[in-house]
Order: structure tokens, then sequence, then C-alpha cells
């Protein structure tokens, strides 16, 4: 914090700060897991969070296709608000904390993550198509990395565990065929 | 107190502190992720070149940490694992699911939270994953129906856990995944030092004093082992609203009182009589299932219609359905021949956290007494001179199930019948209210 005043002036501007050391970060992540199944009896997710959006944007356009199609009937059907589900204040709680995190180790800034031999087009197309798959695979799944993989994992759910494997299974399985988009 | 609190097992608009703890919660987490370098996308693809193991180390540091906690804290009897949520093993839909996922992961460098953590701080690629997500996630909303039971029942098992797979104690399993993670953690800075050539004697020491720590503590949790059904039982309450009718013009008063399980029973209070077991059947607010805890015997020889036979000796084997299956509004009305095995049954029952759970006042002899008396059906059936205590009080020529007039009184006839409504309707956890559904 050299440049203090410059800084104050400017709270977007803050100096990088490095990442915490994995198996800390692990800590605390599991600490925060194991509080909120200790207090609520769930533990964390996002993806639900998104196909309850979905619903919920369905439902607002056309609220006949939410009662012709029997998965979103059983998110918004009726009277029922998609969006009143624990994993909704958790998704937007989670976005909130990832940007606070960001500002105070001062990662804010419009940039596009990637590997070095890629243009940020090829990047953003594949981010979004990779989105595409996740969601898709997770809504099957019944969960992502978070709802099952950490969720699950925790608890010992036996089809977590099958998840989990599967997860790293595919992305090993294809790494080396897209090695380009990251090497 | 009993965790988790029953207060913000859902969340509702009646309790907006459950949006406010949940929205917490969600904060901790978007912060840990991003905090970890889980915005970064390279750093999270890294993990699939064996370079940079961030991912798993975080992954499988949390999960242990949080499987320690969390199965101590069961062990010690502070909280209640089957108000835990645990995923539902739907195994081919969630394999499929999971290796889809993985593409996805290697191709788009994310996994939805993590995009999340990107997005929120400026990353314009985590923003591109979310809004794929979004669509993701509606295309499986359209596509589910083409095969939608594929994927609601191939390789279905419910609530399994792996203690259950294995056949071990959970201390067990807790301990052996704490030793499958130190060796991958092992494993993992093996390969970040030879393929990603990173100096390994810059890494803090207290990593291996950490790894001691979570050694110990999965040590305690074999130790501590999981609470017996007995415990279980002795530490349970149950609230009820009571309402006491005042002077004429005077509102009633409504007081909420807690009990224990003893005194549930001592106060008759979760005996329900034959009538109001029989009217439940055509009440809307309620879902009953009458549960003939007796032999198969007795029960091929006389039973209620739609009572299911599950003898009590195999009572725990169908816990885990009973907590799982039913909708909320399910009502569970066990019955014996007397009371006995009833109350042994709803011991077992309400110890391992099923809700709503009834006995049949008197059993099926009280039923037969009471329905029985017009039920021509019945006239070459004779009571028994001496009947033991909890078996059936008449002699039956032949065994006809279900087929007796009284097994399923008339509705019409037995329109009006008064009794004293003992059963209240306790709504657990929506069923989506769990997991990422």
């Amino acid at each position: 914090m050299t440049t203090a005043p410059a800084t104050k002036r400017n709270i977007f501007k803050r100096p990088e700060k490095p990442y915490v050391h994995p198996y800390l970060g692990g800590v605390i992540l599991g600490i925060v897991l194991f509080l909120s199944f200790f207090l609520t009896g769930n533990g964390l997710g996002s993806s639900g969070a998104t196909s309850r959006i979905d619903a919920w944007i369905v439902d607002a356009i056309s609220p006949s296709h939410v009662d012709n199609n029997p998965y979103l009937l059983k998110l918004a059907g009726g009277d029922k608000n998609p969006l009143d589900d624990w994993i909704v204040p958790v998704f937007f709680g989670a976005l909130l904390g990832g940007f606070t995190s960001g500002w105070i180790n001062g990662r804010l800034k419009f940039t596009t993550t990637k590997g070095p031999h890629i243009s940020d087009r090829t990047r953003w197309l594949m981010a979004f198509l990779g989105g595409v798959l996740f969601l898709y695979g997770a809504r099957m799944a019944r969960g992502c990395t978070s709802g099952q993989a950490l969720s699950g994992g925790a608890t010992l759910a036996a089809g977590s565990w099958a998840i989990m494997f599967a997860i790293f299974g595919g992305a090993y399985g294809l790494a080396y065929f897209v090695r380009k988009l990251w090497n | 107190m009993n965790f988790p609190l029953p207060e913000f097992i859902t969340v509702s608009a009646s309790n907006p502190w459950t949006y406010v703890v949940f929205g917490l919660i969600g904060f901790a987490f978007g912060f840990t992720l991003e905090m970890s370098g889980f915005g970064d996308s390279p750093k999270l693809a890294a993990q699939f070149y064996f370079k940079e193991l961030t991912v798993l180390k975080v992954m499988f540091t949390a999960i242990v940490t949080a499987m320690v906690l969390l199965f101590g804290a069961v062990g010690l009897g502070i909280l209640n694992f089957n108000q835990v949520w645990v995923n539902p093993t739907y195994l081919w839909s969630g394999i499929v699911g999971g290796l889809i996922m993985g593409v996805g992961f290697i191709i788009g460098g994310f996994c939805p939270t993590t995009s999340l953590a990107s997005a929120s701080t400026g990353k314009i690629d985590g923003m591109f994953f979310m809004l794929g997500g979004f669509f993701g996630a509606a295309l499986f909303a359209e596509t589910e129906p083409l095969f939608t039971h594929w994927y609601n029942n191939a390789g279905y098992y419910g609530r399994l856990t792996l203690d259950q797979v294995f056949g071990l104690p959970v201390g067990v399993v807790v301990l052996l995944v704490v030793l499958m993670a130190l060796f991958m953690f092992w494993g993992a800075e093996q390969l970040e030092r030879i393929i990603g050539k990173k100096d390994m004697s810059r890494e803090p020491k207290l990593r291996i004093a950490g790894a001691g720590v979570l050694f110990a503590l999965a040590l305690a949790v074999v130790f501590i082992g999981s609470p017996s059904l007995e415990e279980r039982y002795q530490k349970l309450t149950f609230t009820r609203t009571e309402t006491i009718p005042q002077l004429e013009g005077q509102p009633p008063i409504v007081n909420t009182v807690t009990y224990t399980a003893d005194e549930m029973l001592s106060n008759r209070f979760v005996f329900v009589s034959p009538a109001e077991a029989f009217k439940a059947k055509y009440n809307q607010a309620m879902n009953p299932v009458y549960l003939d805890v007796r032999s198969e015997a007795d029960y091929n020889i006389y039973h209620i219609e739609g009572a299911v036979n599950v003898p009590l000796e195999r009572l725990e084997e169908v816990i885990p359905v009973l907590l799982t299956e039913p909708p909320a509004n399910t009502v569970f009305i066990v019955m014996s021949n007397d009371e006995t095995a009833a109350v042994q049954a709803w011991k077992i029952l309400v110890a391992s956290s099923v809700p709503n759970v009834y006995i049949l006042e008197g059993g099926v002899n009280n039923w037969i007494a009471f329905f029985g008396k017009e039920d021509e059906t019945l006239k070459d059936v004779r009571r028994a001179p001496n009947p033991a205590p909890d078996q059936l009080a008449y002699i039956f020529p032949a065994a006809l199930g279900d087929r007796y007039e009284s097994c399923s009184p008339s509705p019409i006839k037995y329109e009006e019948l008064e009794f004293e409504a003992k059963i209240q309707l306790q709504l657990k956890r929506d069923k989506s209210g769990g997991g990422c559904g």
C-alpha cells in the first residue's frame, strides 16, 4: 500500500494481491460448507439458480409454455415462484462475494482470462459453449461442481462421488484435444 | 439446540432472515472462490494439464474439512444427519451429466460458481460462460421431456451414502476419504514439481501440520462413532399448538407447547382413533400411509385396505425411503394388533426423523371392534378366548387380507364420525428445497 493516496481516491484501482494458498482457501471453503449444512441442512450450489432464473423468465414471457413443459412446471407451475428457493440468494450472494473479494484484492478489471495462443473472440465463444455444455450437464446430473461434487462429496452421497469422478474424467479425457486453447 | 435450525431449512417470505442467511452463505462462498483464484480460467484449466493442481487441492481440502466437521458434529449428537440434505443417487444421469460437465469445464474454463466469481470481477469470458449457462439450462428444460423416464429412473438409489455402499461404519469411510485426499495432495505436489516445474521448497511447512490435524480429527470421528437410535430418541422434542377455549366472546388462547417423545406417548397425543385414521383418507390436506408392522401372517389374515406391511424387524430398512419418497403432507399411521409393536415402531421412526408419525389407537383389534360391528362378512369370525398381548383378538376361518367389508369402510355409511382430532400436520422440508434442484 505504498501508493495510498492514489488508491484512496480510486477504490477500483487497488494494488493487486496474490491469491491465498490453495489449502488455506480449501479449509475456509470447507468451513463455509460445513456451516451451511450445520445451520440450514443444505450445502452450497449455484446451477439450480440458473435454471430457476430461466424458469422465471419463461414464466414471465409465456406462462403457457411453462404449463406444457414438465420440467419447468415443477419449478414455476401455477402460482409457484421459481425464485423462492434457498439457492437463489446463494447465487446472488456468491456474485456479490466474488465482487467484494476482487475489489478488496485489487482484481476488479474488465479483461479476458485465456491461454496465450488464442484471441479474445475465440475465448469468448469457447466460454459461451462451455457454459452451455456445463449447465446442460449440471441440470442432467442435478447439480454442478458445488451442489454435487462439493456438497454431495462432504455428505458422502454415493451418486455425488460418481459425478465428481465423471467431471474429472470428462475434462481429462478431452484436455489433450483442446490443449491449444490453454497452452 | 438442534441443528440444522428448523427456521433456516427452507427460505420463505414469512421469515425474511432466511434470505439473509442464505445470502451470507453465498457471499462467503463467492468470496472464498475468488480469493483462491477461481475467477481465473487458465489457472483452473491448468489442472487438466497437470501443471497446477489448484482445483483439486481447494476442492478436496474443502470436501474433507467439511466432511470431518459434519460427521464429527453428527457423532457428537449436535447435528441431525437425517435433516441434512444428501443428494439422492441417480447414477446414470449423474455420470452422463458429469461427463458433459467435464467437457464444458475444459472448453469453457469454468464451472458455474467459479464463473460467478469471474464475471463479478469483470472477466468477460466469465460473463460469456454465465450467459452460455442460461442457454444450457434452458436447453435442458426443453429437451428433458425427450428422456424424462431415463432421467428420473435410471440407476436411482435414493438417499445412498458411501458407508452404506461399502458396508463400513461412517467414521471409517471418513478416515479413508481423508487418507485418499492426503495421498492425492502428495501426488498433486509431485506432478506440480515435475510437470509444472514448481519450486516446492517454498511451500509453507504449515501444510504438513494441517495434514496431521486433519488426520487426527478423522481418527476422532472414528472413535466418536454415530449416536444410537436410543440417544437420538432421548433428545427429541415435539412442538404442538394447543387451543384453550375461553368464555363466550373471548378469543381462544393458542399456546405452543414443547414435549419430549415420551411425553407425547404418555399424553397419548400420537394415538389416533380408528375413526380419525379412516377419515384421514378423505382429508384433502393429508396423504395417509398405513404402516402395518405386524407379521406377514397376521397381515394376510386381515388388514386395512391400502396398508403397507413392514414387519417391525424390517422397519429400519425402509426408513431412507420414508424420509425421501413420499410428499411432504404424508401422515404415517402405524399399527400392530394392539399397540406394543406400533409404539416400538413409532419410536424408531421418530428417532430417525420421519415426520408426522401416529399410532392407530388400540391397533387392528380396535379397528375391527369399531368398524366390524356391522360387517356381515365378519360373521364367521369369533373372538379369541384369551388373546396374548399384541396378538389378534379374533379367530379368522380364512386369511382374506383386505377383502372384508370393514377393511375399507364405506365413506357414505361412516360419513358422520365423531373423534378428537390428534393429527397436527408438520410440513417438512420441500423436496425441491434441498440440493441443487
